[in-house]
C-alpha cells in the first residue's frame, strides 16, 4: 500500500431519506496533494467534504485516514476530528467570543494544552493571515473575508493533517474573496494537505494538483488541471465548464 | 383647592400600608416568575424535542394560556376549582397557581425560540472542531441561548408584574386593593384623594420595573453588537 496516501475514500454511498446523494464516489488524497472539487450545486460535493469528518454518515463503503478506517460504529470522532480542520461557507465563528477566545476554545478544551503556548501559536497565525491587531475583536465586528481568516486560523491551530475548505469564498462579496484564497494558497505552499469544494475556476486551475469533477452523486472525472480545463475527458465535465465559460480558447 | 389628597398618604401609616401591599405584588410576581422561568426552560426545552404528540400538547398548551385573559384564569381557579374539586384555595395561592401557568407557558415558548434560533452551524463548526456534544452547549449553544433569552425573559417579568394587578378582583389584598381602602376611607374628608393614591401607585410600580426594564435595555444593546 502506498505509504503517501493520507485519505482514501472508498465507494461511499449516502441517503438522504429515499434521495441517493453519494453513489459509489471514490478518491484517495495523498500527503501535500490540493485537491479541488467542482460540480454543479447539489452533486455532492459539500455531502462528500462532510463524511470526512462525521458530520454525515454514510450507507455504505468506508473512510480511511492514515490506514485506519475512520467510518465504523466506535469511531472516536473527538480523536480523529482534530486531525481533519474544517472551514464552511457559512461565517461560522462563535458569536459571543473574541477572535483569540474562537480560536483558543478547542485547543484549550479539547487537546488540553498550555493557554500560553497556544496563545503564542494563535498570535503567529493571526500575523500570518494579517489579522493580529483584530485578536480581541468580536466578529460581528469583522468583514466576511476576515471572518473566513480567522476561521481558518480556529481550525490550523488544532495542526490538522488535512483542511478541508467548503465554498469558503462563495458567500462573500467579491473583493473579499482574494484575501481569502491567498491565505488558502499559502497554506497550499507551506505542504497542507487540502480538500477544497469551490466554484472559483481560476483559483481551482491555479492552486489543485487535481480536479475531481462531480455530477449527481457520482464522481464523474478525476484529472490533472491543465487536463481538466483544456481537455475534459467526459462529456458531462465538458457541458459543466461551457456554462462556465471555460473551455479553451486557445 | 386644599391638598387634602396628597396629605392623606402621609397620614396614618398609610404609606407603610402601601407599601406592604406593594409587598404582596413583588412577592406574588417575583415568587411566580422565578418558578415560571425554571419551569419555562424545562418547558422551553421539551418543546424542541423532534415529537410530533410534544408538539401538540405543548402548542395546546401555550395557545390556551395566550388566548385566554389572565383575568378569566384567576377566576376558573379562584372561583371555579374550590367549588368543583371542593378544595379551598385563597386568593395568593390561586394567583400563583395562574402566573405560574401563564409564566411558564410564555416562558417556554421564549426558550424553544432562543434555542432554535441558534444557527445550525453553530452546532457545526463545533462539532468540527473535535468538541464533545456536551461541550458544544455548554460553550458555544447555551451561552447565545442566553443572551438571547435575557432581554425578552426580563420583558414577561415586568408584564407579569403589571398583570397582578388583576388579582384585586379575587379579593386579595394587594397594592392596587390597599389604595382603593385608603380612598373609600376618606372619601368625604379628601375626595379629591383617588388622584393622589393612584398617582402614588402607578410611581410604585414604575420604581419596581423601570429598573427591570432598563437591565433589559442595556443588556440588548450590550449583547447586539456580539
Amino acid at each position: 500500500m502506498d505509504n503517501n496516501i493520507l485519505l482514501k475514500i472508498d465507494e461511499i454511498t449516502k441517503f438522504f431519506g429515499e434521495h441517493k446523494v453519494l453513489n459509489k464516489a471514490s478518491l484517495t488524497v495523498e500527503k501535500g496533494e490540493i485537491v479541488v472539487v467542482l460540480g454543479p450545486s447539489g452533486c455532492g460535493k459539500s455531502t462528500l467534504l462532510r463524511c470526512i469528518n462525521g458530520l454525515e454518515d454514510i450507507q455504505g463503503g468506508s473512510i480511511s485516514l492514515d490506514g485506519n478506517v475512520i467510518t465504523q460504529k466506535d469511531t472516536r470522532w473527538t480523536e480523529i476530528r482534530q486531525k481533519i480542520g474544517m472551514v464552511f461557507q457559512s461565517y461560522d465563528l462563535f458569536p459571543h467570543m473574541t477572535v483569540l477566545q474562537n480560536i483558543l476554545l478547542a485547543p484549550l478544551r479539547v487537546q488540553h494544552r498550555k493557554k500560553q503556548d497556544i496563545k503564542e501559536d494563535a498570535l503567529k497565525l493571526l500575523e500570518r493571515v494579517g489579522l493580529l491587531d483584530k485578536k480581541a475583536s468580536y466578529p460581528s465586528e469583522l468583514s466576511g473575508g476576515q471572518r473566513q481568516r480567522v476561521a481558518i486560523v480556529r481550525a490550523l491551530i488544532m495542526n490538522p493533517e488535512i483542511m478541508l475548505f467548503d465554498e469558503v469564498t462563495a458567500a462573500l462579496d467579491p473583493e473579499m474573496v482574494h484575501e481569502v484564497l491567498d491565505v488558502m494558497l499559502d497554506l497550499a505552499k507551506a505542504g497542507m494537505t487540502m480538500v477544497i469544494v469551490t466554484h472559483e475556476m481560476q483559483f481551482a486551475k491555479a492552486i489543485a494538483d487535481k480536479i475531481v469533477f462531480m455530477d449527481n452523486g457520482e464522481i464523474v472525472e478525476i484529472s490533472k488541471p491543465d487536463i481538466f480545463f483544456n481537455n475534459p475527458q467526459t462529456e458531462r465535465s465538458q457541458r459543466f465548464l461551457n456554462k462556465f465559460n471555460y473551455t479553451e480558447k486557445r | 383647592m386644599d391638598n387634602m389628597g396628597l396629605g392623606i398618604i402621609f397620614e396614618g401609616n398609610n404609606l407603610l400600608r402601601l407599601l406592604g401591599g406593594l409587598w404582596i405584588t413583588i412577592k406574588i410576581s417575583f415568587i411566580s416568575v422565578f418558578v415560571s422561568i425554571f419551569l419555562g426552560i424545562i418547558l422551553g426545552m421539551i418543546m424542541t424535542v423532534n415529537s410530533r404528540i410534544i408538539r401538540v400538547i405543548t402548542k395546546i398548551y401555550l395557545e390556551f394560556m395566550r388566548i385566554t385573559p389572565q383575568l378569566v384564569l384567576l377566576f376558573v381557579i379562584y372561583f371555579g376549582a374550590t367549588k368543583v374539586f371542593g378544595i379551598d384555595i385563597d386568593g395568593q395561592t390561586s394567583a400563583f397557581i395562574v402566573f405560574i401557568l401563564w409564566g411558564t407557558a410564555e416562558m417556554g415558548d421564549l426558550v424553544r425560540g432562543a434555542i432554535l434560533s441558534i444557527p445550525k452551524h453553530q452546532f457545526e463548526s463545533g462539532t468540527a472542531l473535535a468538541l464533545k456534544k456536551h461541550q458544544v452547549y455548554l460553550y458555544i449553544i447555551i451561552p447565545q441561548t442566553i443572551r438571547r433569552l435575557i432581554p425578552q425573559a426580563i420583558n414577561l417579568t415586568t408584564r407579569m408584574i403589571k398583570t397582578t394587578s388583576l388579582i384585586v378582583m379575587i379579593g386579595v389584598v394587594e397594592v392596587l386593593k390597599v389604595g382603593q381602602q385608603i380612598i373609600e376611607a376618606n372619601r368625604y374628608t379628601a375626595p379629591d384623594a383617588a388622584l393622589w393614591i393612584y398617582g402614588v401607585i402607578f410611581f410604585l410600580y414604575f420604581i419596581v420595573c423601570y429598573p427591570i426594564s432598563k437591565a433589559a435595555t442595556i443588556l440588548e444593546k450590550k449583547w447586539a453588537s456580539n
